[in-house]
């Protein structure tokens, strides 16, 4: 009391208010936290559902959107969502939805057939060019049966088509607010670009939990925008954000000391990383260069020259698997479990590389026309990952007396010489399986194809065994029969895995770090991981 | 001065007394704490830091006196001839070091480096990292180079040596060059610490020198994961980056 009644009597209001503030503070009871906070790793390019691509957008499609069908997660099968049912002709040339009755949009306009009419003509027009289209067939049409009911009739029989619906965000015919106006559980409430964006709860959300109780429980979802790494597992450990979707091996590693309770081990995931060597005709490299890549039998020597197990235990800390082919353990239907494991025998590789007329000449290894063999890999700069690998394969092929050039490019100037101009000699990259279903790699398998990477735009295919490829493609996209189907793409993977014009390497795990302080979390292998049953996550 | 340059000679000399090669992987010893098999520890491929540090050191130490020697033979050429010759030639070259000078040189330089030919070895691209940063970056030395010579061509000392009929070769040889010596000196030695700095920034966004050649850029990337203090020895790119500024610094006044 003498020290308060020395100071200032200015000083002295200011003290005391500052206590009564304080106090005030203690007292209020503590008010249970309903907003969900996590990250997006940079801005969404649009709004628009439709336009979707990259996963910053995929990511507030998610949140926001309906659907006719969703893909559960965890057991990777199709559920009913805006449609309660479905039913698929018998020449599987159409499908009729029957809708969800009493439904509406985010502003209360009602949800009808002709909304999903709506749909599927704009996404399948041409001229809005919606990454969502190229999964229906040019004249897809559309049949409203009546209000809660609709065909969607296709040009040619389909195949695995539960799975279009699950990432077609059903629009608005009539909402003034046109696509803003949702069906998902969230609605954009506000963007602060390169900051934050709000998503608020939709009060006209569908669903209801089990015990009648509207859904989703949380009130609002904050996505703050975060590219690296680093500040992002610092924030979670700030308790900033409650969840990380695929955490990197080293962060994970880190979480696993510091919170072992937060961190999740999925095991391994769909996403694949591969090396592949240009086998472009034109291509702007030496002749005897495109000669050894296209020889089966150095792809092979090199696949087998690879410790894949030390790029698991090194790179990805023991957190990935040696990838087998284009599809993991993970795709628990299409993986074709008859594929061998993959063997590391530098013996047996450089027995191939002889066979091809390779020898050695002072440590360094000479084509038969007495080429030193040298050649570069490219890859993205900043991915440590990539890098990592890259290094170690280098040492690897340095026992075989190869000389390989790692070189690192921003990823634009790297994706133009993948598409554009074909000047590289091999590439180290990774694929993001988001589809199940070899359906969604229809666009990298076939010769014709602009994503073939290895020898893309292909008029007629260059080898036999990708002329049975394109052939058992067709088969397993259109076959009545899903054994029929799974045959012709465990077929697929065997010859891939033989002719190895993708030097598959690992699989990576699915990490997630997800706060304790949340429930109903269960993060599944594919896409979006943490938060994909985001409607029924509450805090504890 | 001396223990500077005599610290920057024992550091480029001391890369021959490294443990074992920059690039011997320890496939069982991954990011290892300091022992006495890798007294720095290793890197997360198992290399020992020690050794990469050591060459990585003697690496930035010769090459970023080669790229600055680069850059100080454009200026020159640039700032002598603008600053002597006057006109439009002046107008001319000032005008392009301006926009050398308004350049973002980073973004210039991922631009020119994503064209160079992909098939180069790692020493290759060490060279030509540090080349092109010498052949971008000789525009401040280029001002100030024309500044000083436009001084001395309007000086007392100048006029009085024509007016006496010098020639003007005799003008340059006796009178000039002397002077301008000291200040290509001191652009050589301020150019070095910025081309080191300047690797340094390029490797830590992986565009740097390629692996598995070390330098300081890609050793100092490893810091960017944000590693515990307690793991000190990982720091230590960053101390000998920062003896070196300081022993170039140190360098500087003499000089001038």
């Amino acid at each position: 009391m003498a020290f308060i009644s020395r100071v200032q009597p200015a000083i002295r209001v200011h003290l005391c208010s500052s206590v009564a503030i304080l106090l005030l503070l203690l007292l209020i009871p503590a008010q249970a936290q309903t907003e969900l906070r996590f990250t997006l790793t940079g801005d969404p390019k649009s709004f628009n559902p439709l336009l979707a691509d990259d996963d910053n957008e995929t990511t507030v499609l998610y949140l926001t959107a309906g659907q006719l069908i969703r893909i559960n997660r965890l057991t990777q099968t199709p559920e009913p969502d805006l449609a309660d049912s479905w039913k698929i002709s018998p020449d599987r040339k159409s499908i009729t939805f029957h809708l969800r009755p009493n439904v509406t949009f985010s502003d209360g306009t009602p949800f009808t057939a002709d909304d999903v009419a709506y749909t599927l003509r704009t996404v399948t027009d041409p001229k809005l060019n919606s990454p969502h289209g190229d999964t229906f067939p040019p004249a897809t049409k559309s049949q409203i049966n009546s209000p809660n009911s609709i065909t969607v009739i296709f040009p040619t029989p389909q195949t695995g088509v539960e799975a279009n619906f699950d990432q077609l965000p059903i629009l608005s015919a009539k909402s003034p607010l046109k696509e803003k106006a949702v069906l998902g559980p969230f609605a954009l409430s506000q963007y602060n670009p390169g900051v934050d964006l709000l998503l608020k709860r939709n009060p006209h959300y569908w669903k209801k939990d089990s015990t009648g109780h509207q859904l989703p429980y949380l009130e609002s979802v904050r996505l703050y925008i975060q590219q690296n790494n680093e500040i992002r597992y610092a924030r979670f450990r700030r308790k900033e954000i409650q969840l990380i979707n695929n955490l990197d091996p080293a962060n994970f590693k880190r979480l696993t000391q510091e919170s072992p309770a937060e961190a999740i081990d999925s095991g391994p995931s769909l996403d694949v990383e591969f090396l592949w060597f240009n086998q472009v005709p034109t291509a702007p490299i030496p002749d005897y260069k495109r000669a050894w890549f296209q020889s089966r039998n150095f792809r092979l020597a090199i696949s087998e020259a690879i410790n894949r197990a030390d790029l698991c235990r090194i790179v990805y800390q023991g957190y990935a698997t040696p990838a087998l082919g284009p599809f993991s353990p993970a795709n628990a239907f299409w993986f074709n479990r008859a594929l061998p494991p993959q063997t590391f025998d530098p013996a047996a590789a450089i027995k191939l590389l002889e066979s091809e007329g390779f020898h050695l000449q002072n440590n360094e290894l000479h084509d038969k026309s007495g080429h030193l063999v040298e050649f570069s890999v490219i890859t993205n700069a900043g991915s440590k990952n990539r890098e990592g690998m890259a290094i170690l394969i280098q040492q690897d092929l340095k026992k075989l007396g190869i000389r390989l050039n790692i070189v690192t490019l921003e990823f634009k100037s790297l994706l133009e010489r993948l598409t554009k101009t074909s000047d590289y000699e091999a590439a180290l990259l990774g694929l993001v399986n988001v589809d199940l279903d070899p359906n969604g790699q229809m666009n990298v398998w076939p010769s014709s194809s602009p994503q073939h990477a290895w020898n893309p735009n292909q008029k007629s295919p260059a080898t036999p065994w990708e002329a049975e490829i394109d052939r058992l493609m067709q088969v397993q996209a259109s076959a009545p029969d899903l054994a029929k189907r799974k045959a012709a793409f465990d077929r697929v993977q065997q010859i891939v895995r033989d002719q190895v014009p993708y030097i598959y390497l690992v699989n990576r795990n699915k990490l997630s770090a997800v706060s304790a302080s949340l429930k109903g979390v269960h993060p599944a292998k594919l896409f979006p991981e943490t938060f994909w049953n985001i409607d029924q996550i509450s805090f504890k | 001065m001396k223990i500077a340059a005599i610290l920057i000679l024992t550091l480029i000399f001391l890369a021959s007394l490294a443990p074992v090669s920059y690039d011997q992987q320890s496939r069982e010893s991954i990011s290892s704490p300091p022992s006495k098999q890798f007294p720095l520890g290793t890197d997360d491929v198992g290399r020992d830091r020690l050794s990469r540090l050591l060459y990585g050191t003697r690496i930035s130490l010769l090459l970023a006196p080669c790229a600055a020697l680069v850059t100080l033979l454009i200026a020159a050429t640039i700032g002598i001839t603008a600053g002597f010759t006057g006109g439009w030639w002046e107008t001319l070259s000032m005008r392009v070091t301006d926009l050398f000078l308004s350049l973002p040189w980073l973004f210039l330089f991922l631009i020119i480096r994503a064209l160079l030919p992909l098939n180069t070895t790692p020493i290759l691209s060490l060279i030509l990292t540090f080349l092109l940063m010498g052949f971008l970056g000789w525009a401040p030395a280029a001002r100030v180079i024309r500044s000083a010579v436009q001084q001395f061509r309007a000086a007392d000392f100048v006029l009085q040596a024509r007016a006496c009929g010098c020639p003007e070769h005799r003008i340059w040889i006796h009178w000039l060059a002397p002077r301008l010596r000291g200040i290509l000196i001191t652009q050589f030695f301020l150019s070095i610490p910025i081309f080191i700095l300047g690797e340094a920034s390029l490797g830590i966004l992986g565009l740097g020198v390629s692996e598995p050649m070390p330098s300081w850029g890609n050793l100092l990337r490893e810091l960017t994961t944000a590693p515990p203090l307690t793991q000190y020895w990982i720091f230590a790119p960053v101390a000998l980056l920062i003896l070196v500024m300081t022993s170039f610094q140190l360098l500087l006044p003499s000089r001038e």
